[in-house]
Formats: C-alpha cells, sequence, structure tokens
C-alpha cells in the first residue's frame, strides 16, 4: 500500500500497534506521521486537541505509559507498543466522569474548553504522583500549559478539588 | 460528478441541554461542561465528513506588491488535487469587511500585507494541498510599503486607496480651544501590537448543497454578518448560505473578521466536495487582525490640587493593511481616550490609518486598552506632581453618575469611580518578600536571584469601556423560545444566533428562561442562521443584548400561557406567575400544574407555545464630526486594578505578586462565570504590559509562534482578589453591565504603574521589556 505524495513517490508505511484507553488500534501510517494526527485523524479521537503544533501550548498533552506527553512532538511510530490514554480515557468504565474531569465541571475550570483535555491528562498524572497537593504545587502542576480563558484561577481550584474526590473515592 | 451526501458532518452542532437548577444571580454549571471534560465537545477543527477534501492558501510573501501573473498549472496538475482557485473565480464581489468593503477575497492586482490570501488549493489530503499551494507560481514587482502609521499619516507618503492612508480622524472638542492651568503633565506613550491568541486556530467546513447553495460550519463571533459576506463574495441569496456555529477555541475579538470561510465555500461549490480548512499556529498569526498597536500623546492640566482642567490627547492607531473595525477603534479611542475622569476641556484627535502592516481590527476592549496606558501613565504622573497618592488623584477626578462626560454624554447610572479604588485601598496587600522561595521571585525557575536587585512596586488603575456597539448601530437581537412539555415535563428551548465562545452565553440563556418561565431543564439549540440575527459576541454585549431578547422572548411566552391559565383558573393573569414547573397565584398558591395546561389541546398546540422577540437596547447616536459630541453609547462598565510587583532591576525581570480588582457588573447572572471573565481578562491585560506582542519589522512578523509570542502561564499570574459590585443600570435587562472588556483594560495599565513605581523609570511602551528597565 502506497499514499500519494508530492512527488508521486511511494512512501514508505509502517504498522504501528497502539494502546489507546486500553483498547488496541492496527494503523499503518508514514514514519513522520505525528501522534496527534493519528488519534485525531486515523483512529477518530478528537478529544485531544492541536493548538500550536509546536508543543508549547500543551492542549495535546496525552499519557504515555502513564507520563505526560507532547502528541504533537511525538511521531506515532516512536508510540508503537506503548500504552496511550487521552481524555476519553480519563472517564470511567460506567461512563461517570473521572475525579479531575468532574472537578474542572464543578470549578469552573474551562471556558473554551480547548486547552482543557490537556490540563486534564497533565493533572491526572500529577496527582497520582502526589495525590495532596498544596495550592504551590499544584500551581506547579500546570505550568507547562496554556489557557487563554480563565486566567488559571479556577484550574488550580480544579486540581485541589480533584485531589480531594481522589482522596474521597479511595478506600478507607 | 459526485453525489451530494444529505448527512451532517461528525461533529456538527446539536442540542445542548441540562435540567440542572440555576436561575439568574446562582452559579449554574455550564451546559456543555460535561462534554468539554470528555473530550466529546466538537470544535471545527474536529468536523469530519469521510469524502471530505482539504482546503489550503496561498499567502503573499510581501507587505506591498503588485501581482505580474498568477501560474496555477503545476499546482493543479499535483495528483491529489481537485481545484485551484484565484481572485478571478470568487463569483460574486471580490471585497468583504466588517465596516468597510474594502478586502479581496483573494487578492485581484495588488497585495497589502505579508500573509494576504492569493490563491486557494483543495486536495485529497492537507499535506498535498499543502505541497501544491508551493507550486502555484506568482510573479510579483514588489512596491514600496508603508509600514510605520506616522509616515501613513503624512500626505507625501505613498496612498494605498484612492481615499487616502485615513480610515477615521475623530475629532473631539469640549470646552475653551485653548484652556491653560496652573499644573502641566505630559507624556507619550506607545502600546504593541497584540494578538487574541485564542487556543483553537481557525477552522470551518463548508459543504455543498443540492440547492446549489452551501452549508458552512465555522468557529466564528457573529454568524449573521459572515453570512452577509459570504452571500456578498458568492452571488448567492442568504436562503442559501446557512452558517452554523461549531466548537469555537476562544475568540477575544480575532473571529470577528472573516478567515476562512469564503475560501472553504469557494472550494467546495467549485469541487462539489465538502471542504474542510484549519489553519495551523503559524497562519493563524496571519490570519486573524491583532490589536491596533497605537502612539500616543497626551496632555492634562490641573489646578494646584490635581483638579483636572484640560485633556489633550493624539491617538493614534495603526489599522494595517484593511480597514476591518478600524473605525469603531477610533471611536472608542476618541470618545473614551482620557478614561474616566472629569474633563472641563477636551481636545483629541484620534487617527486610524492604513499601512502595509497587518491588519488590525477587534480585540477585547479596543481602543480603551490602549489609550488606558497612556491615561493612567499620565494620572500618575499629575498625582507626584502635585503631591498626592495614586488612589487619591483618581478618586478627585472620577466621574460619577450624573457628570456629562467628554462627549457630552450624561452617564446616567452608576458611576463608582471612587468606590472601586477605595476597594482596593482597603484590600489586604500581600505579604513582604520572604526571600525564602526563590521560585517567587523574578526568574522563577532560572534561579537568577536571591533577593538582591529586587524592588517591590504597587501601581493602580481606574478605567471604564462602553457596552454594545455604539455611535448609532442598530444593535440588537434575536431570541426564539419555546415552552412545551417533553417527556411529561414542562421544558424550555430556546435558539439564537449569538456565539458562545467559551464566555457562557449558553448558560445565561438557560438561567433566563428557568427564572422567567419557572421550569427546569432548558435545551439550548445550536447556534446557526436558521433565527434572525443575535449581533456579535463582542463589546461585552450578549449578557445584555441576546440577555436581553431571550428575556423579552421568555416574556411572551409567559403572557401567553398566563392568559390561557387565567380562562381556566379563574384567576387574572396579572394574579399569575410561573414557578417550579406550576402555575402559581401571587398568594404562593399553586393553581395548575404547567405541564398540564401546556398539554390542553384546546388551548395549545402540540408544539407548544413558541415567540420570536428582536430586541434593541436604547439607541445611540453618531458624533457629531467636528466636535465628537452627541451620546455615542449605551452605558460605562467600570473596573479598577491594583497591581503589585517585584522586579528585579538588575535583569530587567517582573514577578507579578498581585493582581487585584474591583468592577462594578450591575448584576452578576452567574457569579462564577463572572469571576471567570475577570480572572481570564486581568490576565490578557497583563501579558500586554509584560510580555505579548506581535513583532513586526518592515511588514513583517517576526515572531509568529507561541514559542515567541508569549502569553501568561500559570507561573506569571499571580493570585488575585476580586471585588464585584452590582449597581443594577436601570436601561439594562436586570440591570446588567458588561463583564468581559473592562479586567482587560484596567489590569495591564496597573502592573505598568506598579512597575514604574518599583523603579523610578518612565516607561513609556509596552510590553515593558527587560532591556526597557534595565536600560541596555
Amino acid at each position: 500500500m502506497t499514499e500519494q505524495t508530492t512527488e508521486a513517490v511511494a512512501e514508505e508505511l509502517h504498522d504501528v500497534r497502539l494502546t489507546v484507553n486500553g483498547a488496541s488500534y492496527d494503523v499503518r501510517v508514514p514514519a513522520r506521521r505525528l501522534l496527534s494526527d493519528a488519534l485525531r485523524h486515523d483512529i477518530g479521537l478528537t478529544g485531544t486537541h492541536v493548538g500550536c503544533e509546536h508543543g508549547v501550548c500543551g492542549a495535546c498533552t496525552i499519557l504515555l505509559d502513564g507520563a505526560p506527553t507532547r502528541s504533537c512532538l511525538l511521531l506515532t511510530v516512536s508510540a508503537d507498543g506503548r500504552e496511550v490514554t487521552t481524555v476519553e480515557g480519563l472517564t470511567e468504565r460506567d461512563g461517570s466522569l473521572g475525579p479531575v474531569q468532574q472537578a474542572f465541571k464543578d470549578c469552573h475550570g474551562l471556558q473554551c474548553g480547548f486547552c482543557t483535555p490537556g490540563f486534564l491528562t497533565t493533572i491526572t498524572a500529577g496527582l497520582r504522583d502526589n495525590p495532596d497537593p498544596s495550592e504551590a504545587e499544584a500551581r506547579d502542576m500546570i505550568g507547562g500549559n496554556l489557557c487563554r480563558c480563565t486566567g488559571y484561577a479556577n484550574i488550580v481550584a480544579a486540581v485541589l478539588r480533584a485531589a480531594e474526590l481522589g482522596a474521597e473515592a479511595e478506600p478507607a | 460528478m459526485t453525489s451530494i451526501p444529505l448527512t451532517s458532518p461528525q461533529g456538527a452542532p446539536s442540542d445542548t441541554s441540562s435540567a440542572a437548577d440555576g436561575r439568574i444571580g446562582e452559579n449554574a454549571l455550564r451546559p456543555d461542561g460535561t462534554l468539554k471534560v470528555t473530550g466529546e465537545f466538537a470544535y471545527a477543527s474536529d468536523l469530519w465528513m469521510d469524502e471530505m477534501v482539504w482546503g489550503t492558501t496561498v499567502r503573499s510573501p510581501h507587505p506591498h506588491a503588485r501581482i505580474v501573473s498568477i501560474d496555477i498549472g503545476p499546482a493543479l496538475a499535483t495528483p491529489g488535487v481537485y481545484a485551484v482557485l484565484t481572485a478571478e473565480d470568487v463569483p460574486g464581489a471580490n471585497a468583504v469587511g466588517l465596516e468597510h468593503e474594502d478586502q479581496p477575497v483573494l487578492a485581484e492586482t495588488v497585495v497589502r500585507y505579508k500573509g494576504e490570501p492569493v490563491a486557494i488549493v483543495a486536495a485529497d489530503h492537507p499535506e498535498i494541498a499543502r505541497q501544491a499551494a508551493k507550486k502555484v507560481v506568482v510573479e510579483y514587482d514588489v512596491l514600496e510599503a508603508v509600514t510605520d502609521a506616522r509616515a501613513a499619516l503624512d500626505p507625501a507618503s505613498v496612498q494605498l486607496r484612492p481615499s487616502g492612508n485615513v480610515v477615521r480622524h475623530l475629532k473631539v472638542r469640549k470646552g475653551e480651544e485653548l484652556p491653560t492651568a496652573a499644573v502641566v503633565v505630559s507624556l507619550d506613550f506607545e502600546v504593541g501590537m497584540q494578538d487574541q491568541a485564542f487556543l483553537g486556530p481557525e477552522s470551518g467546513l463548508a459543504v455543498p448543497a443540492e440547492d446549489g447553495g452551501v452549508d458552512l460550519y465555522v468557529a466564528t463571533q457573529w454568524l449573521h454578518v459572515d453570512q452577509r459576506q459570504v452571500c456578498s463574495a458568492l452571488g448567492l441569496p442568504p436562503e442559501k448560505v446557512r452558517l452554523s456555529l461549531s466548537g469555537v477555541g476562544g475568540a477575544f475579538g480575532g473571529r470577528e473578521d472573516l478567515s476562512m470561510h469564503v475560501h472553504a465555500c469557494l472550494l467546495a461549490m467549485h469541487t462539489n466536495k465538502p471542504v474542510k480548512m484549519v489553519y495551523n499556529r503559524e497562519e493563524s498569526f496571519y490570519g486573524h487582525v491583532h490589536r491596533h498597536p497605537a502612539t500616543m500623546s497626551y496632555e492634562f492640566g490641573a489646578e494646584p490640587d490635581g483638579m483636572l482642567v484640560y485633556g489633550r490627547a493624539e491617538i493614534l492607531f495603526d489599522g494595517g493593511a484593511y480597514a476591518s473595525s478600524t473605525g469603531a477603534v477610533v471611536g472608542n479611542g476618541g470618545t473614551l481616550g482620557l478614561g474616566p475622569y472629569r474633563f472641563p476641556n477636551v481636545h483629541i484627535d484620534c487617527y486610524g490609518v492604513y499601512t502595509n502592516n497587518p491588519p488590525c481590527g477587534a480585540m477585547r476592549g479596543f481602543g480603551c486598552v490602549q489609550a488606558a496606558f497612556a491615561h493612567e501613565a499620565l494620572m500618575d504622573a499629575l498625582a507626584e506632581r502635585v503631591g498626592v497618592s495614586p488612589a487619591a488623584i483618581r478618586k478627585l477626578n472620577g466621574v460619577r453618575e450624573g457628570d456629562v462626560n467628554i462627549t457630552g454624554q450624561v452617564i446616567d447610572s452608576a458611576a463608582p469611580c471612587e468606590e472601586l479604588v477605595q476597594i482596593l485601598l482597603d484590600m489586604p496587600l500581600p505579604a513582604e518578600r520572604s526571600g525564602a522561595d526563590l521560585l517567587s521571585l523574578p526568574g522563577g525557575v532560572a534561579n537568577s536571584t536571591h533577593g538582591e536587585g529586587v524592588v517591590r512596586g504597587v501601581g493602580y488603575a481606574l478605567t471604564y469601556k462602553n457596552v454594545g456597539f455604539s455611535e448609532g448601530f442598530d444593535d440588537y437581537s434575536t431570541a426564539r423560545v419555546r415552552l412545551q412539555v417533553i417527556g411529561g415535563e414542562a421544558v424550555a428551548s430556546v435558539h439564537t444566533a449569538a456565539a458562545e465562545v467559551g464566555q457562557g452565553l449558553i448558560t445565561v440563556e438557560q438561567q433566563i428562561c428557568r427564572t422567567e418561565l419557572g421550569v427546569g431543564r432548558v435545551v439550548v439549540h445550536p447556534k446557526n442562521t436558521q433565527v434572525g440575527s443575535g449581533g456579535s459576541t463582542s463589546a461585552s454585549r450578549q449578557t445584555y443584548v441576546t440577555g436581553g431578547a431571550v428575556k423579552a422572548a421568555c416574556e411572551a411566552v409567559r403572557a401567553r400561557v398566563l392568559a390561557a391559565a387565567a380562562q381556566v383558573c379563574g384567576h387574572t393573569a396579572d394574579d399569575l406567575a410561573l414557578d417550579g414547573g406550576k402555575v402559581v397565584a401571587r398568594s404562593g398558591e399553586v393553581v395548575l400544574d404547567l405541564a398540564e395546561l401546556l398539554g390542553d389541546a384546546e388551548l395549545f398546540a402540540d408544539e407548544g407555545v413558541e415567540e420570536t422577540v428582536e430586541w434593541r437596547h436604547r439607541p445611540t447616536e453618531a458624533v457629531d464630526p467636528e466636535t465628537g459630541q452627541g451620546n455615542a453609547h449605551v452605558q460605562y462598565a467600570f473596573s479598577a486594578h491594583r497591581a503589585v510587583v517585584d522586579v528585579d532591576v538588575d535583569l530587567g525581570l517582573v514577578k507579578v505578586v498581585a493582581l487585584d480588582t474591583a468592577q462594578d457588573v450591575g448584576k452578576a447572572i452567574n457569579p462564577d462565570a463572572v469571576l471567570g471573565q475577570i480572572q481570564g481578562g486581568s490576565t490578557q491585560g497583563m501579558g500586554l504590559a509584560l510580555m505579548e506582542e506581535i513583532v513586526v519589522k518592515d511588514g513583517h512578523i517576526m515572531n509568529p509562534s507561541f514559542t515567541d509570542y508569549l502569553i501568561p502561564t500559570i507561573l506569571d499570574t499571580p493570585p488575585m482578589l476580586i471585588k464585584i459590585l452590582e449597581y443594577a443600570d436601570p436601561h439594562a435587562p436586570y440591570g446588567v453591565r458588561g463583564v468581559g472588556e473592562p479586567p482587560t483594560i484596567s489590569s495591564g495599565p496597573a502592573v505598568a504603574a506598579a512597575i514604574r513605581q518599583a523603579t523610578g523609570k518612565a516607561l513609556r511602551r509596552v510590553p515593558i521589556r527587560p532591556e526597557h528597565i534595565t536600560g541596555t
């Protein structure tokens, strides 16, 4: 199978197995296909947003084997065999909202919402590593993501609220 | 020719609904909140049809050039390319624009800014489209570019338009022609070009329709004015150009003008295929208007005690290559450019000019944001000269209700300038710098100081802004509200074309319906051109104007329902109200169940009760062209900020420690959403003061990326103490006063003032860069 390019030269394609939110996807992509594009276009998970395509804004942040990663800076082939978690994977199995999602909704942590998926994945990993952050730690946790609407105050509140929800969900 | 599918694209907008509580004044949750936190909410960039093709844009590499020839042959011959179109393929008027139709859809004979669209390409893959775009051969004859607004004002300069280089010159004259004063202060100030930097780049999907028309799904701020322009360019009547609002990833003014709208429609109609266009971040910097840069010269005269005697100002806005909303920006700069102060004598000349720089237009607080930096710096200079505090000079001179402003208009609702400043004075200041936490110092993680060379400063700003469209514009909105029984429950649905761009208008629409109709569940229909115009989501106007329309439509529905209820229950309609899904008497007695009443086939048809209302705020009027006098504005919104900064004077680094504010919002329909607007708006204003500038050199943008155009992160954004006042405007629905723009106006000047106070430097330009502080 070939894919058309400018010069109509056959471009080598690579078989990649992605595990996204626990489900396996086999995609055949050129080596330069960004993971963000593979998620959005090849797999159809459009919750991962592309805001700048050069790794600054953080809207496309996914978890790669649990680590927050810019999917616009990662080639799909390098995610072969690895576990990817997108915003869609933060929803509980029963369809209810995960603690970070619930906190964002309740704390008015979003306006336009375009940056939100990247914050949600980042904070999910952050709270896993530090389940009970101080406010300063909560601010530090989101230092790598841009939001243009909220001024971040309600996002910080949502981090702290998500930590509470996470603690409540833990067995005593 | 391929047949056109009748299905909607994936990601097409659908109803949002919620049954949550939340009347006006309560913190109702967003009805789209769940969709936005699960990743299901579809933005314009998420639209998808399997048979769609991808559009891309060929843009001018020159700020000013004559087009000698365009050869589309090599591009069109590229496998996978469906169409390459140029100006000659525009079937209607090749001229669009918000105020002046002066901008071609695709450049014809001349390009007037770098990045101007020259040709468009459709191909079966975005990469093919981009590669083919590079093969469009355009031969240019480069012309002298006018890239300095001051030079453009010179009649000897190259004249970019037959009418000259001046888009608008507004004169404001009041009182004596040559007043004198005991104390005179003056300054020159310069404001750089700010970008809206919304996070979701321009995007949309155009779908050709079987009737020869087109359906356009797009992220925008003003569906009906988009529609007007698309119709004009396509040569089609409005019924054949149907627009739907797709998910909007922020706006802030940058989506009030067209971007890819006509281009996608042209390609869709030419290829008979759905066409998707998505800008990347670099293209976005070329693909929308920016905040006008301004150069300003101000002079205030005052009595020895600081009481203002006169204000003089010359304000010059660089409008760039096309007019966009430059006329309105000049209107605001001229009529509001001295700030919320009492001036017996006024002399203002405000200009907006054409240049070959990137086009400038709407951005949050326009006209006032730029002027506020100048008038607030000058108020501080006056305070220092007469020996009073920055707060005292503002309290002394701030306008009050009943005052006549500089354009002769009586300020006929609350103008709490003194109170706003006093609130800031009464707020606690942040703790003194301890020095223990190095991360809290300027430079942060760079660990560039342990406190040596760090100086603290405090600054104040007091500003105001007009709400809604001014100067005689017919500013209205349309709402269609229906009350019907769904699943045994009385449900309201609301349909407007007013764009939800993240600010929370759909929540407000639901809250108004719940309040007026006494129901719980409210369905918000998608925003589209199947209902009358909602006007623009700009000028802090939607809660006021579309809120007014929804309220009026609800009242019309309620009147019919209560009249019917009166027929069956023996009470007069005047004695009845709707509450909790019931018809209740004023005494509190439950008279009827609303769902049962609406289900009465003899009284109501199956579809329930529906009313559509077009609602206007009270009229404004054009100002006198020679004096600027007139009742130009419908409402004023006041805010004040106090900034506290730590400045590393050796390195020029600034840490904003606190950014506290007080604002009169008339009535907080949704207090949490109001706070969100104030927090976000304050942050944008701070960004302009400290870091945000599109650097333009000889007409070329030097930093079209988020690597080089910086917007504040959480680490730049301080905690904010916020006090909301609610002095109802008796002329506005529920007393509301526009909320979104004021914080962006007063926050930046407060930050600049704090840095001046810390450093003792004049700092007459924003953004304030480290070298301005260090002098190196």
